[in-house]
């Protein structure tokens, strides 16, 4: 039976889920009219969930609800930055949903619902608790994909991602289930033990690989990546940031359990595998790229060869390498939430801003914001001083000392041919002349501006002093 | 003599082949209604084969869930779709080399890997059910209820996500619709919609209309 | 062997005809008796002329359904078309084998049984699906698609109601969930009390699920002129005929032992032979629970589509949720006193 204790390590959890409910049944009775109050509502409750994640953060790693449930420092780092970005994007959407009509109380539900999936993956102890956490953020997931329900692309979309997603979602359970089959547990911890001494070995890595597949699918690595670009150009912009944030943490944290957490010991298998989709990710990332004229897709390419990156940390297989990938994570998370950000600053009844030449001349019409996008992109680059650069120089690094200089040389060439695409956008902006009748209209929003600005100058700021940040990361990863 | 184990063979071979007959015919049938009947009867042999193996509340449960609710909702969209078949076959046959090559891959793998190093494993434990001596209905509600108390609690969660998405997806709040309100019709006082008047007895010699008093 | 095979085959489908007969029998006696209350609540004679008092007109209706012809309309789907009628009746039929008419006096004691019940009651409506889809016409279409949303819709306020149930039992098997309800007090130790909204909904649901007026939107004899069977005649329709009132008399038998004591006298046990349990007190309350059906039929309008969703979904759903949680309350702090079996 659960106890008072068990309740209060998940008391972040549980607090969100009645907050969730609270705002669900608020906007239920509310008047249209009065929405910005459940915004601002939502923004709050996120905030004291960071806060109740960080105060009741025990000394050691704890387990609830019988190793159902595990409350470490990984969770703990994952979890805050999870409910950060997720606070950050209500914050962007804001004034994009109200332009388009899609300004509903289900967004912010759905969002935080996703929130709590995110939260229970990362913490979970028991494969069954990663398949619902799971299931719960992807779900959630599908429904925002398909808010805008009038537009055919949003709508196709949701279909791609909810059939493709199902049936990851299928090969993972098919790869848990013979994971069961060959050890005879499902908790991750008993699994880490009982995987060594297995009378099956040959079910037991059928089964990692089918829980591969189920991982790629997640984190969008190629050769699973089909749905990234089509998904986040056809999304509402404002769901695309979400996708693009609070998940990709979320499944550094499945990859991170299931791989380590539980099948550790089979580490000489998953790291040949993974270092194949890393590097196919950053080939297929890169190289689609160059060739992209919508932003949004450009971007989802950029993303496929960012998890490319994060994968060349997880290839590391140790600790050094687990705080890299999370680092990385971390990086890419507030990344993509500024890259998204600024489009959602440009973007206005009527008009998307999504394709390149949107920006046209950007910088006569608006330097603030040019500058932010240069800080952004220069970021997502991995150009020096900027938070990528350090990022990316992790990751190599844990590679390099994984054994891997291969691996570590394709990262550095894919990085060069990255900087290319991005490099066209900050082009485009600073040298290019806007077309005739181009006018930039930037949010009026108050608080998306002073946020957004604050986001890409932490990107900077953490270029300049990212080791308390690293250091946190590798804290939490025991020797 | 009948043996009981061996009838129990038979009916789980016989449960088996309808079952992957059935599973077959949902691809393989071009009436998609004739389809959707098919993986009926492919829950349901699947659910008698479950009760063989002793897992009543399962198979139950899948009866109750799948083929009672999930089923008929699915054969009421598909009744109403009216698909053509011509277009659904379409590219069949050109994808099915492929398909079967991939499906013959996959399945002489597993065997290889599953079936054969399954034959000399040790089998899985005793029923833990049966050992304590409950019914399998009970021994679940207790797993569910203690064990795997949290899964369950987020299944729960999981499913509120679904109400919640599938009402933002499609209630639409249209103007102009009418329609009735049941508190309203429900919580009227009698005493403002009929007024019953007393008056004297009249005489049939006078002549005077008699006029309407109540109104509604 | 011979043995063995009288065990095993001869003995369990002698049984099943012991059950079936009688019940085939009931439901002809309960047509009369439909058409005889209705007429008396109609200031009518009733059927009077085939037979003393006219009690020979169900058999002789039988013999008529089954002399006329199967029409099979145009463009019908053969299969389908045939296989709809037998999917109503087996459902209908096969529910009954969990039923204790008395102590240890069940066809099958499982220890699913409310689950198996259950199972077997949601699946009659496949037939009803089936036969609208089969025929290829409008009307039947549309009752089928009523009717299917309407049993769905019941079927969930229904579950909760044995959820109820079975939480103050603390058992699937309905022998046991009977036994529960012994006690020194007669009718006051039955679950009637303590579950009085939820027999109330179980009851109204039943007639829900049985597409019984006022909640025969399926049929619809003026609107739809038949629903989903207009199609069917002869021997495939009384087929349909016999599954309605077999479901008919299933709900009432079920009300009976789930909410009142099933065969346990309504009597303390110490008032000698009449506190002492019996088939016929059984019989006593599921006739009483019949006949409701056919005041209601007498009494009540049709409802509209979109009330009976409304009373489904927003009214009934509703109260048995919250009576889960009053009964698992009952149950916990120990209210409700809950006899063990005698």
């Amino acid at each position: 039976m659960p106890t008072l204790n068990d309740i209060l390590i998940l008391l972040p959890e549980f607090y969100l889920v009645a907050a969730a409910c609270v705002l669900l049944l608020l906007d239920a009775f509310m008047k249209p009219a009065q929405r910005g109050v459940l915004h601002w509502l939502s923004i709050a409750v996120l905030l004291v969930g960071i806060y109740l994640v960080v105060s009741g953060q025990p000394d050691v790693p704890v387990t609830a609800f019988g190793g159902m449930f595990v409350r470490d420092g990984v969770a703990e780092i994952l979890k805050v930055f999870a409910l950060l970005t997720t606070a950050l994007v209500f914050v962007y959407a804001r004034p994009y949903l109200v332009d388009r009509k899609l300004f509903v109380g289900e967004f912010y539900t759905l969002a935080i619902f996703a929130v709590i999936g995110v939260m229970l993956l990362v913490s979970a102890g028991n494969l069954v608790m990663v398949y619902l956490g799971l299931e719960l953020l992807t779900l959630s997931s599908y429904a925002l994909v398909a808010l805008n329900r009038d537009s055919r692309l949003s709508s196709e979309a949701a279909i791609k991602y909810f059939v493709l997603g199902a049936m990851a979602s299928g090969m993972l359970l098919y790869g848990m289930s013979m994971v069961y089959g060959a050890t005879g547990t499902l908790a991750l911890a008993q699994l880490h033990g009982a995987a060594a001494h297995t009378a099956m070995p040959n079910l037991l890595v059928f089964g990692l690989i089918f829980m591969i597949v189920g991982i790629g699918f997640k984190l969008g690595a190629a050769p699973f990546h089909m749905w990234i670009p089509d998904v986040y150009e056809g999304s509402p912009t404002a769901v695309t940031i979400f996708i693009g944030s609070a998940p990709k943490l979320a499944a550094f944290g499945m990859a991170y359990r299931l791989l380590d957490t539980g099948l550790g010991d089979l580490s000489h298998y998953w790291q040949p595998v993974l270092a194949v989709l890393a590097v196919l990710s950053l080939a297929i990332g890169n190289l689609v790229a160059i060739v992209q004229s919508n932003l949004k897709r450009l971007l989802a390419y950029s993303t496929i060869s960012h998890m490319g990156y994060l994968l060349l940390g997880l290839v590391n297989a140790g600790p050094e390498g687990y705080a890299s990938a999370m680092f990385y994570a971390i990086s890419y998370a507030l990344m993509g939430t500024a890259a998204f950000g600024v489009i959602l600053a440009l973007a206005r009844a009527g008009f998307e801003c999504d394709r390149i030449d949107d920006l046209k001349g950007l910088n006569h019409r608006s330097p603030w914001l040019a500058f932010l996008m240069l800080l952004v992109m220069f970021s997502l680059a991995g150009v020096p001083p900027l938070f990528g650069f350090f990022a990316k120089l992790m990751v190599l690094e844990a590679a390099i000392h994984a054994g891997m200089v291969w691996l570590a040389v394709v990262g550095a060439i894919a990085a060069i041919v990255g900087l290319y695409y991005y490099l066209r956008v900050v082009k485009v902006m600073y040298f290019d002349r806007p077309d005739e009748g181009m006018e930039t209209r930037v949010q009026p929003d108050f608080a998306l501006r002073a946020v957004l600005s604050v986001n890409a100058l932490v990107l900077l700021a953490l270029g300049l002093g990212w080791g308390p940040l690293l250091n946190w990361c590798r804290a939490v990863f025991p020797g | 003599m009948i043996d009981p184990n061996l009838f129990q063979l038979v009916c789980f071979y016989a449960f088996s082949a309808v079952t992957v007959l059935a599973a077959l015919s949902v691809i393989l049938l071009r009436n998609s209604v004739h389809a959707v009947l098919a993986l009926v009867l492919t829950f349901f042999s699947t659910a008698c084969v479950w009760l063989l193996a002793e897992a009543e509340f399962l198979a139950i449960a899948l009866i109750v869930v799948y083929v009672g609710a999930v089923m008929v909702l699915f054969l009421f969209v598909v009744m109403m779709l009216d698909i053509k078949q011509e277009q659904v076959r379409e590219g069949f046959i050109r994808y099915l080399p492929v398909g079967l090559v991939v499906a013959l891959v996959m399945l002489v793998e597993m065997l290889a890997l599953i079936g054969v190093r399954a034959m000399h494993a040790v089998s899985m434990g005793a029923d833990p059910a049966a050992a304590a001596g409950v019914s399998n209905t009970a021994w679940l509600g207790t797993a569910l209820y203690t064990q795997y108390l949290l899964p369950f609690e987020v299944a729960a969660l999981i499913l509120t996500v679904g109400v919640i998405a599938a009402v933002a997806l499609t209630l639409r709040h249209r103007t102009g619709s009418r329609h009735q309100s049941a508190g309203q019709q429900v919580g009227i006082d009698p005493s403002r919609r009929v007024r019953v008047v007393k008056m004297a007895a009249v005489r049939a010699e006078e002549p005077e209309a008699v006029q309407e008093e109540t109104r509604t | 062997m011979g043995e063995q095979i009288l065990n095993q085959v001869v003995w369990p489908l002698l049984h099943i005809v012991a059950i079936v007969l009688p019940l085939v029998l009931a439901v002809a006696m309960f047509v009369y008796w439909e058409r005889k209350v209705i007429g008396w609540m109609h200031v009518r004679m009733g059927p009077n002329k085939v037979g003393p008092l006219g009690l020979l007109q169900a058999f002789a209706d039988v013999v008529k359904l089954l002399l006329k012809e199967v029409i099979l309309p145009t463009n019908a789907n053969r299969f389908l078309y045939y296989l709809a009628p037998l999917l109503a009746l087996v459902p209908a039929l096969a529910a009954w084998s969990v039923i204790p008419f008395g102590d240890r006096l069940v066809l099958a004691n499982v220890n699913a049984g409310l689950l198996y019940l259950l199972a077997m009651t949601s699946l009659g409506v496949y037939g009803i699906i089936l036969a609208g889809w089969a025929s290829n016409s409008r009307y039947a279409l549309l009752g089928a698609m009523r009717s299917a949303a309407q049993v769905i819709s019941y079927e969930l306020a229904m579950g909760l109601c044995l959820v109820c149930v079975l939480v103050l039992a603390g058992s699937l098997n309905l022998t046991d969930i009977v036994h529960a309800q012994a006690g020194g007090k007669g009718l006051f130790d039955w679950f009637w009390l303590p579950l009085l909204p939820v027999f109330v909904v179980y009851f109204i649901s039943g007639v829900a699920e049985t597409n019984r007026a006022p909640f025969d939107v399926a049929e619809g004899e003026s609107e739809i002129v038949a629903g989903f069977h207009v199609e069917y005649s002869g021997s495939a329709f009384a087929l349909f005929f016999l599954a309605e009132y077999a479901n008919m008399i299933l709900v009432s038998f079920l009300a009976s032992v789930l909410f009142l004591g099933g065969w346990l006298s309504p009597f303390p046990a110490s008032w000698g032979w009449l506190g002492q349990g019996s088939f016929l007190w059984l019989l006593a309350k599921a006739f009483a629970f019949a006949f409701l059906f056919l005041w209601f039929r007498a009494s009540f309008p049709r409802y509209r589509y979109d009330q009976i969703m409304r009373l489904g979904w927003k009214v009934f759903i509703p109260i048995t949720i919250v009576w889960v949680l009053v009964a698992g309350c009952m149950k916990y702090f120990g209210w409700v006193s809950v006899g063990t079996g005698v």
